[in-house]
């Protein structure tokens, strides 16, 4: 009905225009920060740089210093190497798992849709943070753990996506003349529905990018996730907890910057108007 | 009707039956087994045989796994590994705890949540829906540890109001219960809150777009009773499965804030068997939470499916 008043369609583009500007930004700073890391940190992060834990802001070190005296910001910086790479990799996996099965699901249906979808649904019934904890407690805790864990456990949920996504497209008539044309498996999957599907798997990307900074972050932030000396952002609101009863800063910084990038991924994803109002980060 | 129904509670029952399989062979796929964990460096050959045999490790899995799964149903989860204590002892207290949390958050949440997307709704494209709109998506994409580290600073450090932690006690009374779980229960409700306003709005604002609306609207009805009367009974089955859905995501939620505020929960309670590897806990805690999630996406199912006519006459 809003859409029927003189002027919202416009406004409303307008917004999404800012939305989408204001959320590249912000992601964009934080991949160069990660890009450029070494270059742009003022200090070695596991060097020492304050006699006193929590030392105020001043021009030695810029943030102040963490529980131990090394330079915060030094160590915000390598953090968000960290955290971005073990996020990117994980998305990367779930996205590869779970976009070529759904894709395949919806090709192939019959047999292998009905195992993979049943399959999905079982994972997708799990709380995410608890399947973490027990292959973190099977397994042990390591950076290559992590993206595993993280990587399966989105892997459902990009998988549905990608089957919804690709059902719509194998009824099409180019597809069905690829399929009497006697074209093989993976180039119906990857030349005839991955081109048509593209744009809404990049959006279901940058969701699911959100998704996983959080949930890794949140394994960190339980001591469960990247182990001391290195950090991530969860890691350093982590171990900068204890300066919180004496109104340090240090864990409320981290603590931003994964809220900054997790909100701005979805202001694009609002923008691109894809999201699937039922997916949770849960 | 009942067919679906029927199919819906297999269903139901299948998922927690995997669950339980998932949990037992996730701490079964760990390099060596539960006695060398245990005992850790300090294990012998000897030691560790020794304690396999007392924990029953050298029956072959699947019959441990019908023996513990036997166990569960008569509220025998065994034994804790680094306590020594009968797990159903250690869970009773804190499965209370975890539930007053989550029933205290969802009792302030899902009706705040509910009015405040109705009214963005109500409004949308105003000024209202818009701030709300900014407001909701920010909090709904922050994670639990920024707004509990940020309420902890504000409320128990500068302004002395509220104590940092919740380190609740069976002997607490209700005054002094209720103050160590407000910032806990409100750093919840904020995120349940947002998520929910959020996928509330979204959902009656798509209705709104059906012609049965328009044509409402076209016949002179007020606004606000096209969106809480002509609306709203259409949307109260997605509606209540939206809420079950967030209630759900409470199971992760709690475990992040439990932490925060060393709160004595489950969540606490299996975050510190997961870094004891107190395998047995962890399967036990594990076990709970997928089930309670389970049930609550039933739930979720299960009240959409009264509320939609169309579901029950088409499958039934």
């Amino acid at each position: 009905m809003t859409a029927l008043e003189p002027g919202t369609l416009v406004e409303h583009g307008e917004r999404r225009r800012w939305s989408l500007m204001i959320g590249a930004v912000v992601v964009g700073f934080f991949v160069l920060v990660a890009l450029l890391g070494p270059f742009v940190m003022p200090h070695d992060p596991t060097a020492f740089v304050s006699d006193n834990a929590f030392s105020p802001a001043g021009p030695a070190a810029w943030l102040g210093a963490d529980y131990l005296g090394r330079d915060l910001l030094s160590r915000l910086v390598d953090g968000t190497r960290i955290t971005i790479a073990m996020a990117l990799a994980a998305t990367l996996l779930a996205h590869l798992l779970g976009g070529t099965l759904g894709l395949l699901a919806a090709i192939r249906n019959g047999i292998v849709d009905a195992c993979l979808s049943r399959l999905a649904d079982v994972l997708l019934s799990l709380p995410k943070i608890i399947v973490g904890l027990v292959a973190v407690a099977a397994l042990g805790s390591s950076v290559t753990v992590l993206i595993a864990v993280a990587g399966m456990v989105y892997a459902s949920g990009v998988f549905r996506v990608a089957r919804a996504l690709g059902s719509d497209i194998v009824v099409m008539d180019f597809v069905r003349a690829a399929r009497a044309r006697g074209e093989r498996l993976p180039w119906m999957v990857f030349g005839e529905v991955l081109p048509n599907v593209l744009l809404p798997l990049a959006t279901d990307f940058a969701l699911r990018l959100s998704f996983a900074i959080l949930f890794m972050s949140s394994l960190s932030f339980l001591g469960l996730g990247v182990q001391p000396p290195k950090a991530d952002w969860g890691g350093l609101v982590r171990e900068n907890l204890s300066g919180l009863s004496g109104g340090a800063l240090a864990p409320i910084f981290p603590a931003l910057a994964i809220a900054a990038v997790t909100i701005s991924l979805n202001l694009i994803v609002d923008a691109l108007g894809e999201r699937r109002y039922q997916d949770t980060r849960a | 009707m009942f067919a679906f129904l029927l199919r819906r509670l297999a269903l139901a029952g299948a998922v927690l039956w995997v669950v339980s399989l998932l949990v037992f062979v996730g701490c079964e796929i760990l390099p060596g087994d539960v006695a060398e964990v245990a005992l850790g460096q300090y294990a012998t050959p000897e030691s560790v045989q020794a304690l396999r045999v007392q924990l029953g490790l050298n029956r072959p899995a699947p019959e441990r796994y019908l023996g513990w799964l036997a166990g569960i149903l008569h509220d025998d989860w065994g034994r804790s590994l680094t306590t020594k204590t009968p797990i159903s002892e250690l869970l009773s207290e804190r499965v209370r705890n975890t539930a007053t949390l989550a029933g205290a958050t969802t009792l302030i949440a899902v009706p705040l949540a509910l009015g405040l997307g109705l009214l963005m709704a109500l409004w949308s494209g105003g000024l209202f829906d818009r701030i709300a709109s900014i407001i909701v998506l920010a909090l709904s994409a922050t994670p639990e540890f920024l707004i509990g580290t940020v309420a902890v600073l504000f409320f128990a450090v500068k302004l002395h109001w509220l104590p940092a932690v919740a380190n609740v006690d069976p002997t607490f009374g209700f005054t002094q219960l209720a103050r160590a779980l407000l910032l806990p229960v409100a750093t919840l409700t904020l995120v349940v809150t947002a998520q929910i306003a959020r996928m509330t709005r979204a959902t009656v604002t798509n209705l709104l777009d059906l012609p049965f609306i328009e044509m409402a609207t076209l016949k002179g009805v007020p606004r606000w009773r096209v969106v809480f009367v002509h609306a709203l009974v259409n949307v109260a089955g997605p509606l209540a499965n939206v809420v079950a859905l967030n209630v759900a995501y409470l199971v992760s939620g709690v475990v992040v804030v439990e932490t925060i505020f060393a709160y004595p929960g489950m969540a606490r309670l299996m975050v510190d068997a997961v870094e004891a590897r107190d395998l047995p806990v962890v399967q036990a805690c594990a076990l709970l939470f997928c089930g309670a999630y389970v049930l609550l996406i039933l739930a979720a199912d299960l009240v959409a499916f009264f509320f939609n006519p169309r579901i029950r006459s088409s499958v039934g």
